[in-house]
C-alpha cells in the first residue's frame, strides 16, 4: 500500500533481524542484543546519575561527587551496593502482591522501549517495522507499575501520587502520539532505523513545533521537572515509592533513569537523525546525542520549580493538545499537497509557523489561581 | 490568570543558571583545603592560663548552662588555689560569656574545631586538659592581644583564596 | 449515579520535608483540595522562657540566639532593647550604628533564606536555595569575623554590643553590599519573570487587607497585604530616625506581593547599611552598666521589626538580678493564625507555598 510513493503501513508487522545467517542465527542475535541492550540499559542510567549529580552541581556552583573512583564515576556503583544490602522493609497492612510486583511492572517497560532503538544502522534487537507504535504502546505500561507501587504501599502520600501519575500521563499521551504521527509522516515508515534514515536533514527542523510538544510531553510522561508531580519531594514527600526500600526502591529508581534515557534515545532518533552524523562511528553519534538531550532535561530541572496539578492537566489539554492538532495538520497538508517542495523551504515555514503558534497560544492560555469553593 | 511574557521568563531564567554553571563551585573540599577561620572564633573548647588565674570562679558563674564545675581551696599562704575545673564540652554551648567574665584575662576561648570524640565521657575536660600549653589554639575572641597574632580569615567575598 | 466519596486526613509533618522543621499540619482533603487545618507544634519547645526565669539578664541574651535561629542578631537586639528600656540604660552611638548594620544584615539574610526556601518548596531543585546559601554565607563570614560565630552570634549586650569590629570588616562590608544588588538583579532575572513561578504565585494564598490586620500579622506578610507598618518607622528605636528608606507594600496580598515585599526589603536594607556606613561614629561601644544588673521593679515591653516581623520582649523585672517574667511576641507564631484561613480551599501544592511564604522558623514558634 503506498500514497504517493511512500510506503505506509503494511498491513501485517514482520521484524527484520538481521545476520540470521549461521546456525541458531535468530536466537544467537537475540541473545547477544538483550545482553547488549540490558547492559547498555544498567550502564547507561548508572552514567546518567552520575552525569546528572555533577551536572545538576555544576548549575548550583557544586562539585558533586567526586571522591569514589576518578571524578566520583564509582559514586553510583557505591550507591547500588549501599541500596542493595539495605534491609527491605515491608510494611505491615500493605497489599503484599501488588506491592512486591509494582518494581518489576514498572521496570521491565522502561527496558522493553530499547528493544527497537537503533544504536548504529540497523543495530536493534529487532527492527520492528512499527517501531515507534510499539514505543508508545509500551512506555505508558510502567506507569501501572507506579499506580500498583501507590495503591498497594496502604499510604496516603503514595495514593495521592498515583492519582496524579494517572491523571498525568494519560492526559499528555494524546499530545505525544500527535507530536510523533507529524514525524512519521515525513519519514513514511514507523521503523525507528527507517525514520533516521529518511533524515537527510534531522526532523528537529523539519518539525520544530512537533519537538517542543514532544519534548514537554516526554518531560510529563517520565515525570520530570517541570512536572514531576509525582513525586514532588515538597509535598508528597517522595510520591508513589514511599514505603520501599532496598532492592525494589533501587528499581524505582532505575525506572526513572530507564525512561529518562528512553526519551533522550527517542528524541534523538526521531529527531536529531539519531547514530547519521559525519566522521564518528555512527554510535558514538547516537551517544553524544543522547547525552546532549539529556543535559537539556538537566538543565530544565536545574532551573524550573513544578507545575500544579490542575495546571500540568490546563496544559496538557488546553495548550499542547490543540497545538499538537495544529500541528499534524500543517505536516499533512505539507506532505500531501507539496511532496516536491525542497526541505528547506518547508524548515522555514515551518519554523515561523511554530514561532506564531505557540505565541498566539501563550495569549489564550489561561490558569486559574483562586481557590476552589469548599 | 493572564500572563504578560511567554517563555522569555523561563528562557531568562535558564540563562541565568547557565551563567552560573561556569563560574567557580564555591564548595571547599574540606579535609584537603581549609579555609582560615575568624580570628576571634568560638571553637569547641576553652584555654586556660594558670599562672595568671586568681581562682576566682567568676567565669564559672557566669556560665549560663553551668558547664565549668570549680572546687577552689586556700593553701597555707591562704592564697586560693584551683582543685578542680571541669569543663563539659557536650553541654557548652560556646557562648563566650565566662571568657568575658574573666577579670585576669586568662580564659581563652578555642579555635579548635575538630573536636570529635569517640565517647561521652572524653567531653568531659578536666583542669589539665585545657591548660595553656604551646599546641594549644587561643582565640582572638575578647582578647585583642591573640587577635593580632593570629592570620587573617579568608572570607569568600574576596574569591577563591584558599589554596594553602 | 452520584460517586460516594469521603474526606481523608493526611498529616504533614512533624518529619515532612515542606515544614521547615518540626512543625505538623493535620490536613483533611477532599482529593487534592484541602478542606480543613489543624496546625500542631510545640515539637521544638525548649521552654525559653521559663528558662530565662532562672539565668540574670545578661546570660539570657544566648537563649535569644536560639530562637529564631535564622536570625539570631535581631533577637539580640530586641532583646537588650527592652531590658535597656526597663533600667533606663542608653547604648553609646557606635554602639547602636553597629547594632544597626547588624540587624540589616542580619534582615537581608533572612530574606534570602525565605524567598530560597519558598521557591524550594515551589518545587524548584534546590537552586535558587543554593544560590541564596552562597550569598548568606557571605554575611556569615561577615558575622563570623565580628562574633566569631556563625549562627549563635551572641553579640549584642546590654547597654552595647560585644566587641568593637576589627579594620578589616567595614571594606568586606562595602565589597559585599556593592556586589548584593548585583546579584539581586541577577536572581529576579532567575525567578521573577518566570511563567512558572508567576502562576504558581500570583492570586495564591490572597490574605486581604484587614484579615492581615485582624490576626494582627506583622513584617512581610501585613506588608505584602499592602499595610504600611514597620516598627522602623511606626516607633523607632536605636538610630533608625536618621537613615532614609522605604516601606515597601504590596497590593493584592497573595505570595507573590510577600517575595517581593521582601527582595524589595533587601534593597532598602543595602541603602540603610550605607548610610549607617557612611555615619558610623568613633567612639565607646558598651555603656557604663553595673557589674550585676538589677533592674528596678516594673515590666517594659521593647520591641523591634524582625525580619520576620515584630519581634517584641515583654519583661517582668521584681528588682533581683533574674527577669521574673520573660515572654516573647514571637512573630513567626502570630503570622502563623491566618494559616486556616490561608489553606482552606487551596491544593496541597499551594498549601505549602503558601505556608513557606508565611516564612515561619519553628525554633520562634515553640520557643
Ligand atoms: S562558653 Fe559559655 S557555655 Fe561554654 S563554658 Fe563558657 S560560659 Fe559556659
Ligand atoms: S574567671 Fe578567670 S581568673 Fe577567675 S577562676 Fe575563671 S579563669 Fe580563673
Amino acid at each position: 500500500m503506498s500514497i504517493l510513493g511512500r510506503n505506509v503501513l503494511p498491513l501485517t508487522v514482520h521484524a527484520s533481524v538481521l545476520a540470521p545467517d549461521w546456525p541458531w542465527g535468530f536466537w544467537s542475535h537475540m541473545i547477544i542484543f538483550v545482553v547488549i541492550v540490558m547492559a547498555f540499559v544498567i550502564l547507561m542510567a548508572m552514567g546518567f546519575i552520575w552525569f546528572e549529580r555533577r551536572v545538576i552541581s555544576r548549575y548550583q556552583i557544586r562539585i558533586g561527587p567526586n571522591r569514589i573512583g576518578p571524578f566520583g564515576l564509582l559514586q553510583p556503583v557505591a550507591d547500588v551496593i549501599k541500596i542493595l544490602i539495605k534491609e527491605d522493609i515491608v510494611p505491615l497492612n500493605v497489599d503484599k502482591i501488588i506491592h512486591l510486583l509494582a518494581p518489576a511492572v514498572a521496570i521491565i517497560p522502561a527496558i522493553m522501549v530499547f528493544a527497537v532503538i537503533p544504536f548504529s544502522n540497523g543495530a536493534s534487537l529487532v527492527d520492528l517495522n512499527i517501531g515507534i507504535l510499539y514505543i508508545v504502546a509500551i512506555s505508558s505500561i510502567s506507569i501501572v507499575g507506579q499506580v500498583m507501587a501507590g495503591w498497594g504501599s496502604n499510604n496516603k502520600y503514595a495514593l495521592i501520587s498515583a492519582m496524579r501519575v494517572i491523571a498525568q500521563v494519560v492526559s499528555y499521551e494524546i499530545p505525544l502520539a500527535l507530536s510523533i504521527i507529524g514525524v512519521v509522516l515525513f519519514a513514511g515508515t514507523l521503523s525507528m532505523n527507517g525514520i533516521v534514515q529518511q533524515q537527510s536533514i534531522p526532523f528537529i527542523l523539519l518539525q520544530p513545533l512537533g519537538f517542543i510538544i514532544y519534548f514537554l510531553a516526554s518531560l510529563a510522561e517520565v515525570n520530570r521537572t517541570p512536572f514531576d508531580l509525582l513525586e514532588a519531594e515538597g509535598e508528597i514527600v517522595a510520591g508513589y515509592n514511599i514505603e520501599y526500600s532496598g532492592f525494589k526502591f533501587a528499581l524505582f529508581y532505575l525506572t526513572e533513569y530507564t525512561e529518562a534515557i528512553a526519551i533522550s534515545t527517542i528524541i534523538t532518533t526521531l529527531y536529531l537523525a539519531g547514530w547519521k552524523g559525519p566522521f564518528l562511528p555512527p554510535v558514538l553519534w547516537f551517544l553524544i546525542k543522547v547525552f546532549a538531550v539529556f543535559t537539556l532535561i538537566i538543565w530544565v530541572r536545574a532551573t524550573l520549580p513544578r507545575l500544579r496539578i490542575d495546571q500540568v492537566m490546563g496544559f496538557a489539554w488546553k495548550f499542547l493538545l490543540p497545538l499538537a492538532f495544529i500541528n499534524l495538520l500543517i505536516t499533512g497538508v505539507q506532505v500531501v499537497a507539496w511532496p516536491d517542495l525542497s526541505q528547506w523551504v518547508i524548515v522555514a515555514v515551518n519554523i515561523v509557523l511554530s514561532a506564531v503558534l505557540i505565541v498566539a497560544f501563550s495569549r489564550m492560555f489561561r490558569t486559574k489561581g483562586d481557590k476552589v469553593e469548599a | 490568570m493572564k500572563l504578560k511574557s511567554y517563555g522569555e521568563g523561563i528562557a531568562k531564567g535558564m540563562l541565568v543558571t547557565m551563567k552560573n554553571a561556569i563560574r567557580d563551585p564555591i564548595t571547599t573540599q574540606y579535609p584537603e583545603k581549609r579555609l582560615n577561620i575568624s580570628r576571634r572564633s568560638r571553637g569547641n573548647q576553652l584555654v586556660w592560663n594558670k599562672t595568671a588565674c586568681i581562682s576566682c570562679s567568676m567565669c564559672a558563674r557566669a556560665c549560663p548552662v553551668n558547664c565549668i564545675t570549680m572546687v577552689t581551696s586556700r593553701d597555707e599562704n591562704k592564697k586560693l588555689q584551683m582543685d578542680k575545673m571541669d569543663v563539659d564540652t557536650g553541654v557548652c554551648i560556646s557562648c563566650g560569656l565566662c571568657v568575658e567574665a574573666c577579670p585576669q584575662k586568662c580564659l581563652f576561648m578555642s579555635r579548635d574545631y575538630e573536636k570529635a570524640v569517640y565517647s561521652r565521657k572524653k567531653l568531659k575536660l578536666t583542669k589539665e586538659d585545657i591548660l595553656m600549653t604551646d599546641s594549644s589554639k587561643p582565640s582572638g575572641y575578647y582578647s585583642p592581644e591573640n587577635e593580632t597574632k593570629l592570620p587573617k580569615q579568608t572570607l569568600l567575598i574576596d574569591g577563591k583564596k584558599w589554596d594553602k | 449515579m452520584a460517586l460516594k466519596t469521603e474526606t481523608f486526613i493526611l498529616n504533614a509533618g512533624p518529619q515532612h520535608p515542606s515544614t521547615h522543621g518540626v512543625f505538623r499540619m493535620r490536613l483533611t482533603l477532599d482529593g487534592e483540595v484541602i478542606q480543613d487545618v489543624e496546625p500542631v507544634f510545640g515539637y521544638l519547645h525548649r521552654g525559653i522562657e521559663k528558662l530565662a526565669e532562672g539565668l540574670t539578664y545578661p546570660q539570657d541574651i544566648v537563649f535569644t540566639d536560639r530562637l529564631d535561629y535564622l536570625a539570631s542578631m535581631t533577637n539580640n537586639q530586641a532583646y537588650v532593647v527592652a531590658v535597656e528600656k526597663l533600667a533606663g540604660i542608653q547604648a553609646p552611638e557606635r554602639a547602636e550604628y553597629l547594632r544597626v548594620i547588624m540587624a540589616e544584615l542580619m534582615r537581608i539574610s533572612s530574606h534570602l533564606m525565605a524567598v530560597g526556601f519558598l521557591l524550594n518548596d515551589l518545587g524548584a531543585f534546590l537552586t535558587p536555595l543554593l544560590y541564596m546559601y552562597r550569598e548568606r554565607e557571605k554575611i556569615l563570614d561577615l558575622f563570623d569575623m565580628v562574633c566569631g560565630q556563625r549562627l549563635t552570634y551572641n553579640y549584642m549586650r546590654i547597654g552595647g554590643v560585644s566587641q568593637d569590629i576589627p579594620e578589616e570588616f567595614i571594606p568586606a562590608l562595602k565589597k559585599y553590599i556593592d556586589s548584593l544588588p548585583g546579584f539581586i538583579n541577577e536572581y529576579e532575572q532567575l525567578l521573577a519573570t518566570n511563567e512558572i513561578v508567576l502562576i504558581r504565585t500570583k492570586n495564591v494564598g490572597i490574605l486581604t487587607k484587614e484579615s492581615a490586620i485582624n490576626y494582627s500579622a506583622a513584617g512581610p506578610v501585613l506588608r505584602g497585604s499592602g499595610v504600611k507598618w514597620d516598627i522602623r518607622k511606626a516607633d523607632p528605636y536605636s538610630v533608625y530616625e536618621r537613615f532614609k528608606f522605604e516601606v515597601p507594600v504590596g497590593s493584592v496580598g497573595d505570595i507573590y506581593d510577600r517575595y517581593r515585599v521582601r527582595i524589595e526589603e533587601m534593597h532598602q536594607s543595602i541603602a540603610i547599611i550605607r548610610q549607617a556606613m557612611e555615619q558610623l561614629p568613633q567612639g565607646e561601644i558598651q555603656a557604663k552598666i553595673p557589674k550585676v544588673l538589677r533592674p528596678p521593679k516594673g515590666e517594659a515591653y521593647g520591641h523591634i521589626e524582625g525580619p520576620k516581623g515584630e519581634l517584641g520582649f515583654y519583661l517582668v523585672s521584681d528588682g533581683s538580678t533574674n527577669p521574673y517574667r520573660l515572654h516573647v511576641r514571637p512573630p513567626s507564631l502570630i503570622n502563623l493564625t491566618a494559616l486556616k484561613e490561608l489553606l482552606v480551599g487551596v491544593k496541597i501544592a499551594d498549601a505549602m507555598a503558601i505556608f513557606g511564604s508565611i516564612d515561619i522558623c519553628v525554633g520562634e514558634v515553640d520557643r
